[in-house]
């Protein structure tokens, strides 16, 4: 008997489009680069406002820009948040970005620094921002049925006792989750490189399996028209060599157990896309932890499982991430990053179904508004994915 | 006390998990999979989350761990040596 079963409910904000959150924020959100200063001022100013700045949005064209749009506006339609101030340097794409959260009928404005200047544009924001925070601090929780939170996976500074603990310990709590009708995310297609076979197995049907065949053979050609040697210090990278892993295919063996044993990859996505129907979905995308983790929150996901090994500190500003870690040495020199301690798997102390239902019991009580470890650091790592050059 | 984990009785190479395994070391594995304990004696110091050989492996050979193809040999490797960049390297890229 698991923990969770489809009378398991959370306490969640439900938004106006019917999406449900685990967190309330009022987000500043700079369309570019320029508009950084303008966002974190008016969340200076404003306290329970957050500002997301990033360093982009500037001569970005085609499918790279239609990226950059997709990765602000789904961020800022996430149901973790509550409102959005969007600023940017000029009217136009400014606007294209409120227009796109609009459609969930969340509070959303947008400012255009160009005629204003930073001063104006910070007191023009900063007194809806006022608006949004007190009407936000309104919002009650509601009890949700499980099945309403979309979970999302990526890990990080993975070594070998990722593969043995800390991957299998989501796979299992995801093989839970996905009969229950959640929305279940993986992705970090280069780190699939030697597995890829094993996951087009898991393919729940012919067109799925042709997606991803197609994403995944696609990333490989950006490898091998850029690679200067033979990557063997990016993947795997330092870190993980450090750790033990030796070559991508034992990597991605080791990457591939947080899909669990029996989930089905139901649909593929492109980076950012938002997944439309229940299951377990392959996003084409980076294996670095903050870009992969920021196309999560983008493509909708409202919780994070992030396994490590030798101990990534990553989080997002949107998406609370869970680190779960099976490294003895690691829960004991960086055990304030670490939220679920599964080292007990390695010395078969626990089993792993006794693993996945302790990552599950704390991606309940981080639902139900506890902090993760992330989170109470201070970590809001958001980092857009780019494509290629800037115009 | 589990000194290394392997996954699948294919697998020629096993992850060490504890730290301090220094050669001459008698050490415990289990595989999960079977759930069966194994050994094997350390022949060199070996980190923790480092791998130990379970086979004399030439190079060419095809190194196995989760049951599957993780690579290939390129330097000799006895049974109970740490197997790593320094004697195996992927087949891709």
């Amino acid at each position: 008997m698991s923990i969770v079963s489809k009378n398991t409910t959370f306490l969640g904000y439900r938004r106006e489009n019917g999406r449900v959150g685990i967190r309330n924020h009022v987000i500043i959100l700079p369309l570019d680069d320029l508009s950084n200063a303008a966002a974190e001022a008016v969340a200076h100013n404003i306290k329970g406002a957050m500002a997301i700045p990033h360093p982009y949005g500037r001569l970005q064209f085609g499918a790279d820009l239609d990226l950059h749009f997709r990765t602000l506006i789904g961020a800022g339609c996430n149901p973790n948040v509550a409102a959005v101030v969007v600023i940017g340097i000029e009217d136009g794409w400014t606007q294209k970005v409120v227009e796109g959260i609009k459609t969930t009928g969340k509070p959303v404005i947008g400012f255009g620094i160009e005629l204003h200047g930073d001063h104006d544009t910070i007191l023009r924001a900063s007194k809806v921002a006022r608006e949004y925070v007190q009407w936000a601090s309104e919002k009650q929780r509601e009890v949700c049925p499980i099945h309403e939170l979309w979970v999302s996976t990526k890990c990080g500074e993975s070594d070998t006792t990722s593969g043995c603990g800390a991957n299998p310990a989501v796979g299992n709590a995801f093989d839970k989750l996905h009969p229950l009708g959640n929305y279940l995310c993986f992705g970090e297609t280069t780190e699939l490189t030697g597995g890829e076979q094993i996951v087009a197995a898991r393919c729940a049907n012919d067109k799925v399996r042709e997606q991803f065949m197609f994403m995944f053979n696609r990333y490989q050609d950006v490898i091998n028209r850029h690679k200067t040697s033979d990557l063997a210090d990016s993947q795997p990278t330092k870190g993980n060599i450090a750790g033990g892993l030796t070559t991508i295919e034992e990597k991605a063996l080791g990457n591939i157990q947080k899909i669990g044993k029996k989930c089905t990859v139901d649909g593929v996505i492109d980076k950012a896309e938002m997944p439309t129907h229940p299951g377990l979905w392959f996003m084409d995308s980076s294996s670095a932890a903050a870009e992969m983790v920021t196309l999560c929150a983008a493509s909708g996901y409202a919780v994070h499982f992030f396994p490590t090994g030798q101990g990534n500190v990553i989080g997002n500003p949107i998406l609370p991430v869970i680190k779960i870690c099976a490294n003895p040495r690691t829960v004991r020199t960086m055990s304030e990053h670490v939220d679920v301690d599964v080292t007990g798997l390695l010395q078969r102390e626990i089993t792993l179904d006794q693993a996945g239902d302790k990552l599950l019991e704390c991606m309940l009580r981080t639902a139900n508004g506890r902090f993760t470890a992330a989170e109470a650091l201070g970590h809001r790592e958001f980092v857009m994915t780019r494509l290629y050059e800037s115009a | 006390m589990i000194h290394f984990v392997l996954h699948d009785a294919k697998d020629t190479v096993a992850v060490v998990v504890v730290e301090g395994v220094k050669a001459g070391m008698e050490m415990q594995g289990w595989n999960m999979d079977a759930d069966k304990m194994t050994n094997v004696v350390a022949k060199q110091d070996i980190p923790i989350g480092h791998k130990v050989a379970l086979k004399d492996m030439m190079p060419g050979d095809t190194v196995w761990k989760y049951g599957i193809d993780m690579g290939k040999v390129v330097a000799p490797i006895k049974a109970g040596e740490h197997a790593h960049v320094h004697n195996i390297k992927t087949k891709r890229w």
